[in-house]
């Protein structure tokens, strides 16, 4: 059996790309990530570059997937939003389609009512796109397809140099 | 669950280390968090209670740099050994392409080792999967100690489907990489 993975495409991720940033510049947020439920960073925009942006990725879905099992203690299916209040930034989360998370970091520029508002509309324009990507399965264009091609050989060689 | 992004050029790979309670899972995650260069190494996270011991899991992604022009990297998740974390323990193991068994080698830890692969086992199960679905391979740990029990005796039952196995002391890097490699490579030959 071949693992289970997500595939993401240039046309795709242009959609989404798009999204992120509109998402950024009506909420006047500092920083938009896009995670998804196993922890992997899809695209982020915005102020991120003195965050670990994999440690985030982790833990933003961690965080999702441990208050998605207090929610079913109490009978709910999931919490399809999280707010995290800090001194000057804080953070709000919402699950898309498919786990999917939208992870949006702001400061006193901006109001949390703004921000649930504006994700709230970029989740469902987002939901839409997410959809299209993984309910049509859809195909590498034969560029994107060559360049995967044999990557086994050469991953493992990368391997062997990195572990002996 | 591997993501591999086209557009963006990259490949994320999930590997998830499990095994009973003091079993060695932190050990050889922080052995190769010590021996790899920063740049092949992004920030090892643990969430650990006030006595050291995995609460919720423990993160170290691992960079293989850029392969083919597709920037390639292992995420490696250890699991809380303790019974009772067995939410969070299904947390990580959820979305996992590989998997490594970390076997605690003492004798008396027979049992511990036989209830956290039934545990394995039954999460899967709950994702619809099982251990022969997955690339695995078992780590037998501490082979330094006294009182062990035999490789033999360990085969016998804890590896009935005949996966790859490694002697280990992760507390001296004996068979850390040989077993984070061996896992790896039998998740790429998948792709």
């Amino acid at each position: 059996m071949l693992i289970d993975r997500i595939k993401l495409f240039e046309s795709g991720f242009q959609s989404i790309k798009e999204n992120i940033d509109k998402l950024l510049q009506q909420s006047d947020a500092k920083a938009v990530l896009l995670v998804d439920r196993d922890g992997n960073l899809i695209t982020n925009a915005g102020e991120t570059e003195k965050i670990d942006l994999e440690g985030f990725a982790t833990l933003a879905s961690a965080d999702f997937a441990a208050t998605s099992q207090l929610a079913e203690l109490i009978g709910e299916t999931q919490f399809r939003t999280l707010y995290h209040q800090g001194e000057r930034d804080h953070l709000y989360f919402q699950v898309l389609t498919r786990n999917i998370i939208i992870a949006v970091i702001f400061d006193q520029r901006t109001t949390l009512g703004l921000v649930r508002v504006r994700v709230k509309h970029a989740a469902e324009t987002l939901s839409k796109i997410l959809e299209d990507i993984f309910g049509n399965q859809q195909q590498p264009s034969p560029e994107e397809e060559a360049g995967l091609e044999d990557i086994s050989k050469d991953i493992e060689d990368e391997l062997d140099r990195l572990f002996g | 669950m591997a993501l591999i992004n086209y557009a963006t050029k990259e490949i994320n790979v999930k590997i998830v280390y499990y095994g009973p309670g003091l079993g060695g899972k932190t050990t050889n995650l922080r052995w190769i968090y010590g021996k790899l260069d920063q740049s092949a190494k992004g920030k090892m996270i643990t969430l650990a209670t006030e006595m050291d011991r995995t609460l919720f899991f423990d993160f170290l992604p691992v960079d293989l740099g850029t392969v083919r022009g597709f920037q390639t990297r292992f995420h490696l998740y250890t699991v809380p050994g303790q019974v009772f974390y067995n939410a969070s323990r299904r947390i990580i193991l959820r979305g996992a392409d590989g998997i490594i068994f970390v076997a605690d080698s003492q004798r008396e830890r027979r049992e511990d080792n036989a209830d956290s692969l039934a545990n394995l086992k039954e999460n899967l199960a709950t994702f619809n999967l099982k251990l022969t679905d997955s690339p695995y391979v078992i780590q037998y740990n501490k082979r330094d100690l006294p009182n062990l029990m035999t490789v033999s005796e360990m085969e016998a039952f804890l590896n009935p489907n005949q996966v790859p196995y490694f002697e280990a002391v992760a507390t001296q890097g004996i068979g850390v990489f040989e077993t984070l490699k061996q896992v790896a490579k039998m998740v790429i030959r998948k792709f």
